[in-house]
């Protein structure tokens, strides 16, 4: 990998994540462990993968993102603002009445947002969906779908992985964010899903499992999806909830955390930090 | 419109209307998608299904599935139409349809086969008498109930560019002749199957037949009743409902579904704010299904042309 290019994208991941804890601080609260662990992710994709225009947010041939664990909004949100979709201010509405902001990605509201999700489990069938209709139409863009670890408890997942498989989307790539938590505690505790990429594999797919907050693992992982044959992809993303902020990073309960503006302000302190150390 | 309704069974099965028409709109139209959920072959696109592959995508037995992936087609484009059984064309897949279709605002069609008793050996696990119930409280869906096949047609014919989530709950036997051939029967307009000023029924699918015998009945004895077919349950068409709840003061309302959530409740939505006339139901009662042969079921669960009667009576006599 360039080292150009790694540093431009460690550098945009390290905005993302500022972005994200940013909107996050403008309400006080929000799911902050699984927005920062897919930050590197959004990054990855958004420098280097995707084919978009902020112009032209709906262009039909552009590669398309669904971010099913719909509650990373704001990360998600943060990274569309930097890529220039709308005023990088505007992510600090979240949530507050009337926002183009929800806590959960809505298209109906956020320019670059390309399809709604928040019930988990929803948007790998719709992932699918509009892998199927790229594959129809033979375009030849690519539907990146990310998936949380918690999430594939929902059956639903499943369903769309086999359906996924069994109709050759090779065109879709789904990205698991293997945090290791869900809401209520860690994953092995509540419905154990170890081996995630064994299981992937099983069910078809193309599978690769990789430091999912090292941009250059992520680059080299996508890369290697461009090379079409007749399997969707699947990498499995090892990372770590609430990954760049230390103190988010040790909080076991990190779903969702409620804290003053001055943590807020240490947090972004430190992410900023980050970020000149790479300037 | 031209009523042809004299008691007779329809010479073609609704299998083999569906079997014909989805293909033939996917053939005019190429946005249009047939998606199935493992049962193709009991509406007869089987075939059809094999030689088209991508026109028509058989989702296997995973109906969330199929709606999600019909609402990724949506998002680009594609006119989606998924089929499966009644009770998993709704309360299966319920929160896709509402979230991933509705919310979302990927317009999508639904056909839902073997509605209420015409599940009959099927049974109660396959017998919806909720599905309208569900589909009506999707904000802004459309919800029909077939009564013959050449309404079949015609709905079919429209329905693919209407906004929304839209359902359609059909027979696959036989039923009753109601229109025309090649009659159009617009959504969202009451169909005047005969005329009465006595009472009214507004009355879907299966109802029709059992609603018109009723009337036969009726005359008998002088009583003069009016049976609209109110085949879009929603949108209801508020200003039909209004004109013959004024000019009969007396309504009833008939339908193959749960008295909560259907086409009563539709009815008495409108009236009870606008109008209030003395109005009567034939439904199922609050119950869950069961296993039998249709006409078994009609009697089980009072879906007759005698309760009808009865209910139309006691509506004239609360006037």
């Amino acid at each position: 990998m360039d080292a150009e290019l790694k540093k431009s994208l460690q550098k945009l991941a390290a905005q993302i994540r500022i972005g994200t804890v940013e909107s996050i601080k403008s309400r006080g609260f929000g799911h902050i462990g699984g927005a920062l662990s897919v930050c590197d992710a959004l990054a990855v994709l958004y420098g280097s993968q995707m084919t978009v225009d902020p112009a032209n947010p709906k262009m039909p041939t552009r590669d398309k993102l669904v971010c099913s664990k719909g509650h990373a909004g704001p990360a998600v949100y943060a990274a569309l603002a930097l890529k220039g979709f709308y005023p990088y201010d505007e992510i600090k509405t979240l949530n507050q009445p009337g926002t183009k902001f929800p806590s959960h990605c809505d298209c109906n509201k956020t320019p670059g947002v390309d399809i709604t999700t928040g019930s988990l489990g929803q948007g790998t069938s719709l992932a699918a969906g509009i892998a199927l209709a790229d594959k129809l139409k033979k375009q030849s863009c690519r539907t990146f779908l990310i998936v949380g670890d918690g999430e594939i408890n929902e059956g639903q997942c499943w369903e769309a992985f086999m359906f996924a498989a069994a109709k050759k989307l090779s065109n879709l790539v789904v990205l698991i964010d293997w945090n290791k938590k869900q809401l209520d505690g860690y994953t092995k505790d509540i419905l154990p899903n170890e081996d995630l990429d064994g299981k992937m594999k099983a069910f078809g797919f193309e599978t690769v499992k990789i430091n999912g907050n090292d941009v250059e693992a992520l680059y080299e992982a996508l890369e290697n999806t461009k090379k079409g044959g007749d399997k969707p992809y699947a990498i499995v993303m090892d990372t770590v909830k609430g990954a760049g902020v230390k103190e988010v990073e040790e909080t076991m309960s990190n779903h969702s955390m409620t804290v003053g503006a001055d943590k807020f302000d240490e947090w972004l302190a430190e992410l900023r930090e980050k970020l000149a150390a790479l300037e | 419109m031209n009523i042809v309704y004299n008691g007779e069974m329809e010479s073609r099965a609704f299998k083999e209307i569906l079997g014909k028409e989805i293909p033939a709109l996917a053939e005019k139209d190429p946005d249009v998608i047939y998606l199935d959920a493992d049962l193709m072959s009991c509406i007869g696109t089987a075939k059809w299904a094999a030689a088209h592959p991508d026109r028509a995508i058989n989702c296997g037995i995973a109906e969330s599935n199929m709606i999600g992936v019909a609402c990724g087609l949506a998002s680009q484009g594609f006119k989606p139409i998924c089929h499966t059984f009644g009770p998993f064309a709704s309360r299966r897949c319920f929160d896709q349809l509402f979230l991933s279709a509705g919310y979302t605002g990927n317009d999508i069609t639904v056909i839902g086969t073997d509605p209420g008793i015409t599940a009959a050996f099927n049974g109660g696990t396959h017998m919806p008498f909720e599905d309208m119930a569900l589909y009506r409280a999707i904000p802004t869906a459309t919800v029909i109930d077939i009564a013959d096949a050449n309404q079949l047609i015609s709905v079919l014919n429209q329905v693919s560019d209407i906004k929304g989530v839209k359902y359609i709950r059909v027979p696959r036997k036989l039923t009753a002749k109601v229109y025309a051939d090649g009659e159009t029967t617009p959504i969202g307009k009451g169909n005047t199957i005969r005329e009465g000023k006595d009472a009214v029924v507004f009355a879907t699918g299966i109802m029709i037949h059992e609603a018109m015998m009723a009337a036969a009945e009726l005359a008998k004895e002088g009583i003069e009743i009016s049976v609209v077919d109110m085949f879009t349950v929603k949108p209801i068409d508020k200003e039909c409902v209004l004109k013959y709840a004024k000019a009969t003061g007396a309504v009833v309302t008939a339908e193959n579904h749960n008295k909560i959530g259907g086409l009563y409740s539709a009815v008495t939505e409108v009236l009870a704010g606008e109008l209030p006339v003395p109005v009567e139901y034939v439904a199922v009662e609050d119950v869950y299904g069961e296993v039998g042969p249709q006409d078994y079921l009609r009697k089980a669960f009072d879906l007759t042309s005698d309760h009808i009667v009865r209910k139309v009576k006691k509506a004239i006599g609360r006037k």
